[in-house]
């Protein structure tokens, strides 16, 4: 029983350390990056960094990954937003030094390219659900864990199709690993938060 | 003759607001084919119905296209990064990928020679912005060209070029065409220009 507990901490943190480090060493060894300004690489690998901060702060919320006290899971998942939306101006900013108009398209919707506007929409979700995690003391209850939930959702929604349409320094076969594992780590929160029975509307005395 | 949903087609397709569809679509054909009672069957209303629909969709009645081949219009985002007046060269850097296609004129499909053509992009020796990214070359006398360039490599999420016609006599172009797959050496556009 003890052993067996062990053995499948073991197994999420060596999964989880993985599924993270795959994609980004996979990433490293592109051969695209021999054509790069180190600018746009920097870009590139925040994008990464921020999809795979997609993967732990679900778990972190739900305080699934083992060896983490429920409290510190809580502390290590805000910072871990906060680096989450460091990581997205990283990638915006990087973009944008290394092609102007390009990243204007995608910010004003004209983008030709298919991948722009989930990108875009994940970009404004992320800051959506920061925003409310900064007012959460001041906002209600429901609006907090609603917002929250619907806008973390979008943001994991948009950066999955963000990235599976783009070609670039990402490797399939990680990136569709990645993929999976960032929307199972959602849905696995979702289903344990229930945010949906507490109602819309607060209970009437 | 004509049932209620070939009149709602035919009232579509004549402009006419939809309460008066039915009505006002049998009053029309009639009009067109001079007749007081129609003497015209289900099944041809239905036909006719069916071609006013389809017409449009097929493009043959595109009113540009009524005069023959239709100018190439711009992509979106073709003109991003682009620089005015890139110098013509023989080979944009070490060469190796060729970057081909024609030029007509909108209409009739003239071949236009002597017109300049403006291509950049991200390739194995530099970004978009780069000036030495950018060259321009001039159409033979049947109206194509090729211009060496080095390897078009993908960047922002895909493998393409962009590609200017801007010169006085037609209206100005931009093109940003997509490579078929990673592994092609090649790159063919066709520009057909509509008088300014």
């Amino acid at each position: 029983m003890r052993l067996s507990k062990r053995l499948r901490h073991i197994l999420i943190w060596g999964g989880l350390v993985s599924a993270i480090l795959a994609p980004i060493a996979a990433a490293a060894n592109s051969p695209l990056l021999q054509w790069r300004e180190p600018i746009y690489i920097i870009a590139g690998f925040a994008g990464i960094i921020a999809m795979a901060m997609l993967l732990l702060q679900p778990l972190l919320a739900i305080s699934a990954i083992p060896g983490l006290s429920p409290h510190m899971s809580r502390r290590v998942h805000r910072y871990g937003g906060m680096a989450l939306v460091l990581a997205v101006v990283v990638h915006v900013v990087g973009l944008w030094m290394t092609s102007p108009p390009d990243v204007i398209d995608v910010l004003l919707f004209r983008s030709p390219t298919p991948f722009a506007i989930w990108g875009a929409l994940a970009i404004w979700a992320v800051f959506g659900a920061a925003l409310l995690a900064f007012w959460r003391v001041r906002l209600p209850l429901r609006v907090w864990r609603w917002g929250h939930t619907v806008l973390v959702s979008l943001a994991v929604v948009g950066t999955v199709v963000h990235a599976v349409q783009i070609i670039g320094t990402m490797e399939t076969l990680t990136k569709s690993a990645l993929s999976v594992l960032v929307v199972a780590a959602l849905l696995l929160a979702i289903a344990r938060r229930r945010v949906w029975t507490m109602g819309i509307q607060p209970r009437r005395r | 003759m004509c049932d209620r949903l070939c009149g709602v087609y035919l009232a579509r397709q004549l402009e006419i607001p939809s309460q008066y569809a039915m009505f006002a679509a049998k009053k029309q054909l009639s009009r067109r084919f001079h007749m007081k009672t129609s003497p015209m069957t289900r099944r041809t209303a239905l036909a006719l119905g069916g071609a006013a629909v389809l017409m449009p969709a097929t493009g043959l009645i595109h009113p540009a296209q009524a005069a023959g081949l239709a100018p190439t219009p711009t992509m979106r985002g073709g003109a991003n990064n682009y620089r005015p007046d890139a110098p013509i060269v023989g080979r944009i850097g070490g060469g190796g990928f060729w970057m081909t296609g024609t030029v007509r004129r909108a209409g009739d499909g003239a071949p236009l020679p002597d017109q300049r053509i403006q291509m950049w992009a991200h390739t194995t020796e530099g970004h978009e912005r780069d000036p030495h990214s950018h060259g321009a070359t001039l159409t033979d006398a049947n109206g194509v060209f090729r211009l060496e360039m080095p390897q078009i490599v993908p960047a922002f999420g895909q493998a393409h070029g962009h590609l200017a016609y801007d010169s006085a006599g037609f209206k100005t172009v931009f093109l940003r065409p997509l490579l078929a797959s990673l592994n092609e050496t090649t790159l063919n556009v066709e520009f057909v220009l509509a008088p300014v």
